[in-house]
């Protein structure tokens, strides 16, 4: 008998024992990072970047498989008990030596987690992970001139970018409301001040651009301040990068802005050139009512903000399970896959996010929604 | 039942006021959930977890007298732990909230021969909904006992102090057997029925899962120490059995509770189903020790006015409810354990026996409800 199969009967065999849990349920106690175990990351340091940004330092379990420079992770923290997931560009080169790897967080008015991770994180605590994923990453084949075009967080997966790869010609425009909020702003300056990046800082009073600018160097660096200079205007860019259509280009901010940025690569005929990194890929405005959709059937209908969707389901055909019908027996709970509910007792609103289950018999539509049935 | 309806003072406005009132305590407690609650029932988890392996570990040399009674004594703790205080209360989905897919309602399985699913069904939608309604709730002698006068004698019934004690024993079985409505669909026409027969099949798989762990592998695995540990794991499951037991049936059998008839609940708005539920159930009093043991099913009142609220928040709600008990003029049926078990247990020998009255008619309130 191999070793692989000795190894797989004596697990069975713990099953048998640990009967009805399983041997990792004991293991987690004691090795909740293990090889094995569901992934799984401990918060060991939390660093403040600006008044409202910090990054966390994680320490990720055995089955971390790595990223690459650009990617962002999905990670699920308990806030207030309850578990929510987000993604979060990584911010450590891919090499790190310890094995750590960092993300940076800016807390967002009324972001639960961003909130919670920037403010009250400690470390020991342990986070639920996800495989590195994305394609905002840089290419095999290192282009000659790169252009960075970021604003607010959306630095930071191209701080990841920064940290991981040398380039022999870089330009970075980034936009922030003032000076003190650009996250990562020493670091920034630290590389530019390298004696292989010469720089050179020019405030711009006419056209009101703080330019922080490198003729001739590896590293230019513009910083876009917002409050006191407006939004920047992508026409701009002419002047503030002349040869940025030459550039291979990583964009990374809100939505205004890439919106703006796909228009006018496309006008120039270089759409190749860009590649855009989303955060926030639509908000759910609660509403009363709505349209919704039974994915797994694929019916959809519209429904009133009175109707429990239990009822709205069994009215359009779909089998829906159903137990108490009044919000105690929990033999109704359905995955919501997208769009928000609203619970007929209590009023409260719950979005869709990966795992949450609603119970549908006491939930009405607050706005279009998307029930796994 | 008694003869006067407990409840006839109060009058429909009275009781939907009640109602709103019950509802303010809920929306209370829920907007209050956070951290601590969910750090409270991890706690427990683990506690028990560490509890039950370390009792199995000690069981491995039970051969030595000490050993076996302290490994006993922790396996028969771990096991009510399991089922009452963490298997029920998740199961009724009190913590669904954190979103935890491993403490959840949807995944949790339990030491119990009772798959979880087929439990959920009968437990908490029919007995929770239906509570203390005659022909409804299983719950009301598990089909096999006459606990109100109001259930009609059968012969049958003159044996049910010694059903309710073998019941008592094996209680887990008694429960998988309810769950699985097989007085009913032992019948022969229902017998081929392939729900039935795929449930069945389901509770065969978890009886063999589970009496391979408890009475072939870990006595196997505790070598020379054989036979003791099949004592002990039999004695585990016989304590766990029995408390369990005492405690569901001083939730709804002690004198003081009421029982309904099935057209009394027709059309029922929510404050009669929550006025329902606080007449149909009774609590035990003691210590913070006792209220764990039970799973906090102590506040069975509370328990079932509010089903989905964390457990470990009963005590500071049964403050609220025991104050609207009063409000409200209603009796509060609690006691010590030892009372309402000798108080279940007097009533399951009495109604062996038929009434010794003619049949008391239904109470006022009822019949008002039929005639609106």
């Amino acid at each position: 008998m191999t070793s692989t199969a000795l190894r797989s009967r004596a697990w069975k065999l713990l099953e048998m024992v640990t009967t009805p849990l399983l041997p990792s349920d004991y293991l987690d106690l004691v090795s909740p990072l293990r090889a094995g175990a569901d992934l799984r990351g401990r918060i060991e340091a939390v660093h403040a970047e600006t008044r409202d940004a910090a990054t966390i330092v994680i320490r990720p379990g055995r089955g971390w498989r790595g990223h690459t420079a650009g990617q962002y992770v999905r990670i699920g923290v308990d806030v207030d008990g309850v578990r929510l997931w987000r993604a979060y560009s990584l911010t450590s080169p891919a090499n790190r030596q310890d094995g750590r790897v960092t993300i940076t967080v800016k807390a967002i008015p009324d972001g639960k987690v961003s909130n919670h991770l920037v403010r009250r994180a400690k470390p020991g605590t342990l986070i639920q992970l996800d495989q590195a994923t994305g394609d905002f990453v840089l290419p095999e084949v290192k282009p000659a001139k790169v252009l960075y075009l970021t604003a607010g967080s959306g630095i930071t997966p191209v701080m990841g970018m920064l940290r991981d790869t040398e380039f022999d010609d870089v330009v970075m425009v980034h936009c922030a409301p003032q000076p003190q909020d650009v996250i990562f702003r020493s670091e920034l300056h630290d590389l530019a001040a390298d004696k292989k990046l010469r720089l050179t800082e020019v405030h711009t009073d006419t056209d009101g651009m703080l330019d922080i600018a490198a003729a001739d160097k590896k590293l230019r660096l513009t910083e876009v301040h917002t409050d006191t200079d407006g939004m920047l205007d992508i026409a701009r860019l002419d002047e503030l990068v002349p040869d940025w259509a030459e550039r291979e280009t990583w964009a990374c901010g809100p939505a205004g802005m890439l919106d703006a940025a796909e228009r006018h690569w496309s006008e120039h005929g270089v759409p190749e050139r860009l590649h855009t990194e989303r955060f926030r890929p639509s908000v759910v405005v609660a509403g009363d009512g709505g349209e919704v959709t039974f994915s797994t059937t694929g019916k959809t209908v519209d429904a009133d903000g009175a109707t429990p969707l239990l009822e709205v389901g069994e009215e359009a055909g779909v089998l829906m399970p159903s137990g108490c019908r009044m919000g105690i027996c929990f033999g109704c709970v359905t995955p919501l896959k997208a769009g928000a509910v609203r619970d007929l007792r209590t009023g409260e609103i719950t979005e869709a996010e990966p795992g949450v289950l609603i119970q549908t018999c006491v939930s009405a539509a607050a706005g279009p929604c998307d029930i796994e049935q | 039942m008694t003869a006067i309806d407990p409840t006839a003072h109060l009058t429909a406005e009275q009781i939907e006021e009640l109602g709103r009132e019950l509802d303010a305590i809920r929306d209370e407690v829920i907007a209050g959930r956070g951290e601590k609650d969910a750090a409270y029932i991890r706690k427990v988890i683990s506690a028990q977890r560490k509890l039950e392996l370390v009792s199995r570990g000690v069981l491995l040399f039970s051969l030595f007298p000490p050993a076996w009674l302290i490994g006993t004594a922790g396996l028969s703790v771990a096991k009510i732990m399991d089922n009452m205080e963490i298997g029920h209360n998740i199961l009724h989905g009190q913590w669904d909230w954190m979103r935890d897919p491993k403490i959840h309602s949807t995944t949790w399985e339990w030491d119990h021969v009772s798959p979880a699913d087929q439990w959920k069904h009968s437990h908490n939608e029919l007995h929770h909904t239906y509570t203390n309604v005659i022909g409804k709730d299983n719950d009301l002698g598990y089909g096999i006992m006459r606990v109100d006068e109001d259930q009609k004698w059968h012969p049958f019934h003159l044996g049910q102090p010694l059903w309710n004690f073998i019941n008592a024993c094996f209680f887990e079985y008694g429960i998988a057997a309810y769950d699985l409505e097989l007085g009913k669909n032992l019948h022969k026409r229902r017998r081929k029925n392939p729900e039935f027969r795929a449930q069945a099949k389901a509770v065969g798989r978890k009886i063999r899962k589970q009496v391979l762990k408890d009475y072939v592998i870990h006595p196997l695995l505790s070598g020379p120490s054989f036979l003791p540990t099949l004592a002990a794991t039999f004695t585990a499951n016989l304590v766990r059995n029995i408390w369990s037991h005492s405690v569901i049936m001083c939730g709804h059998f002690p004198e003081g509770v009421q029982v309904f008839e099935r057209r009394s609940i027709k059309g029922e708005t929510r404050g009669q189903w929550y006025l329902r539920q606080m007449m149909g159930s009774a609590n035990i009093s003691g210590s913070k020790a006792m209220h764990f043991m039970t799973g906090n099913l102590s506040h069975q009142i509370e328990h079932h006015l509010f089903p989905d609220l964390p457990s470990n928040r009963y005590a500071e709600v049964a403050v609220k409810v025991r104050a609207l008990f009063e409000k409200y003029e209603l009796e509060y049926v609690t006691g010590p354990l030892p009372k309402q078990v000798f108080s279940a247990w007097r009533k399951v020998f009495r109604l062996s026996l038929p009434n010794k009255k003619p049949k008391v008619k239904t109470p006022a309130r009822e019949q008002e409800l039929v005639a609106a």
